[in-house]
């Protein structure tokens, strides 16, 4: 057997079948090793990279915000969230978190501000919301835990919105950001998604006025994104050129997020 | 006499050896977003046979509280698995391995016959070439499940600007299911092909790296025996 070691990996020499056997074997094994091994440490150096202050490891991050660049092509106003009639909606709206509801809702003080370019601030009431024309949308609300639900809402187009308040200006930035009142929740939208003509400012639910656990008195609906970019009780929005701050991005999740 | 044949061509042992650690991350990290919201079971009525999965699996796995992770990773890996998986049927096509893989006319009576005699029910089994009936359909299978987890991703991925994906798959929730479906699918195929591989023993194994298979030939052995008697 020794013998057999010897030979097979001597120059020039002239193997018979089983040497041949051997050394091919050795052969490609060895590289068959080295590749695994490569590859268990390309998988560790991924597992060890520090995780960036948005939660996620820097070229897997790399990686979700080249998917977007390619996935925000696809979008367009054309494409719609199919929508269903008002029967197919639940009754009983699933409540997932409270993030920036905890805090007391004054409803008489409550306002919308809106922060414009030229760093005026519009201060709107829900009577100023409730005079633009209203929009009904029934469409398949989808969490990005997994889980999907019919829900019917109601409220003003923001396309409608930032068009009859004069924020032609602003809508040509990149980013809308939005927080609640006590700045604990806010998220940050890419403008054609925002501008999306199923986008809305929604003040009802299933015909009602929203109930608190449900962002009362004024919430955003997306149907284009995640159940997480569905901001409950608006108290600011503002624009932007570069990414606002996002609670989940945050946490790690994709700044997108879209649908 | 003992001689040396191809069997598998490099690129398809390159395919092979890639796409097994990049499926094992797509299953892995899909776990961590399926446990985010983890209905699916299996039963009649309100007797309970399998909840997917029991808490002691997830305890085991350290899949709790890993949506965001999960993810990640499951939309960067995607595209390795994707690519391979591609070139792989490519290069079965252009190379002509389709012939060897695609089942034929017989296939599934032969598969049956396979079956009874890999559990030692029948005696022979039936002639093959380089993979054997049941080989045929499961390498083919293997394919279009393939094909059905991307189209299904996708579909549950982008379900409205991909709406008429989604729909064509089922709609959210169907495609969801099958989603995971296939992916039960791919750990028993998993199970059974290390199983087979385990019987078919090192020659078998040894082919899928070096590309080689050591045959024993019997015309040349009996060229071999001593002529002056």
């Amino acid at each position: 057997m020794s013998n057999i070691f010897k030979n097979i990996f001597t120059k020039n020499k002239k193997l018979s079948t089983d040497e041949l056997i051997v050394k091919k074997t050795i052969i490609s094994f060895f590289f068959f090793f080295i590749l695994m091994g490569a590859g268990f440490y390309g998988w560790k150096w991924l597992r060890y990279q520090p995780e960036s202050a948005n939660g996620a490891r820097q070229p897997l991050r790399t990686v979700l915000d080249m998917n977007e660049s390619l996935f925000r092509r696809i979008l367009s106003n054309r494409h719609l969230t199919r929508e269903y009639s008002v029967e197919d909606a639940v009754k009983n709206v699933r409540v997932n978190g409270d993030l920036g509801l905890k805090s007391i809702l004054d409803t008489a003080s409550w306002r919308l501000y809106v922060i414009k370019k030229n760093g005026d601030t519009l201060s709107l009431t829900m009577d100023d919301i409730k005079k633009l024309p209203k929009t009904e949308i029934v469409f398949d609300f989808k969490c990005i835990e997994g889980w999907n639900q019919i829900t019917h809402w109601a409220g003003v187009k923001f396309s409608d919105f930032v068009h009859a308040y004069g924020l032609t200006y602003e809508t040509q930035m990149k980013y809308t950001g939005m927080s609640t009142p006590d700045k604990k929740y806010y998220v940050g939208i890419d403008m054609p998604s925002i501008m999306h003509p199923q986008t809305i400012l929604a003040y009802e639910m299933n015909g009602k006025p929203l109930p608190l656990n449900q962002g009362y008195p004024l919430r955003l609906i997306i149907p284009v994104k995640y159940g997480i970019k569905h901001l409950k009780r608006i108290g600011t929005i503002f624009f932007s050129n570069s990414r606002p701050p996002d609670y989940w991005f945050e946490r790690g999740y994709d700044y997108y997020s879209g649908l | 006499m003992k001689k040396i044949v191809k069997k598998h061509p490099l690129a398809i042992r390159w395919f092979h050896w890639i796409n097994f650690p990049v499926l094992a991350i797509m299953i892995w990290s899909g776990l961590l977003i399926y446990w985010a919201n983890d209905v699916y079971k299996i039963g009649f009525g309100s007797t309970l046979l399998l909840k997917f999965f029991p808490n002691s699996f997830y305890d085991a796995l350290h899949i709790s509280f890993h949506l965001a992770e999960g993810m990640a990773y499951h939309f960067v890996f995607m595209w390795l698995f994707f690519i391979n998986g591609f070139l792989y049927v490519l290069y079965t096509i252009l190379s002509g391995e389709w012939k060897y893989l695609l089942p034929g006319k017989n296939s599934f009576k032969e598969a049956w016959q396979v079956l009874l005699h890999d559990l030692h029910i029948r005696k022979m089994a039936p002639p093959q070439n380089k993979y054997n009936a049941a080989q045929q359909i499961a390498y083919s299978a293997i394919i279009i499940m393939g094909l059905g987890s991307i189209l299904t991703g996708l579909a549950i991925y982008k379900p409205t600007q991909l709406g008429w994906l989604c729909t064509l798959m089922g709609g959210y929730k169907f495609a969801r299911i099958i989603h995971f479906a296939l992916t039960i699918g791919y750990v028993l195929f998993f199970v059974i092909h290390v199983i087979q591989v385990m019987f078919a023993g090192w020659n078998n194994f040894r082919a899928m790296v070096t590309g080689f298979e050591v045959v024993k030939t019997k015309e040349e052995s009996a060229a071999e025996e001593p002529i002056n008697k």
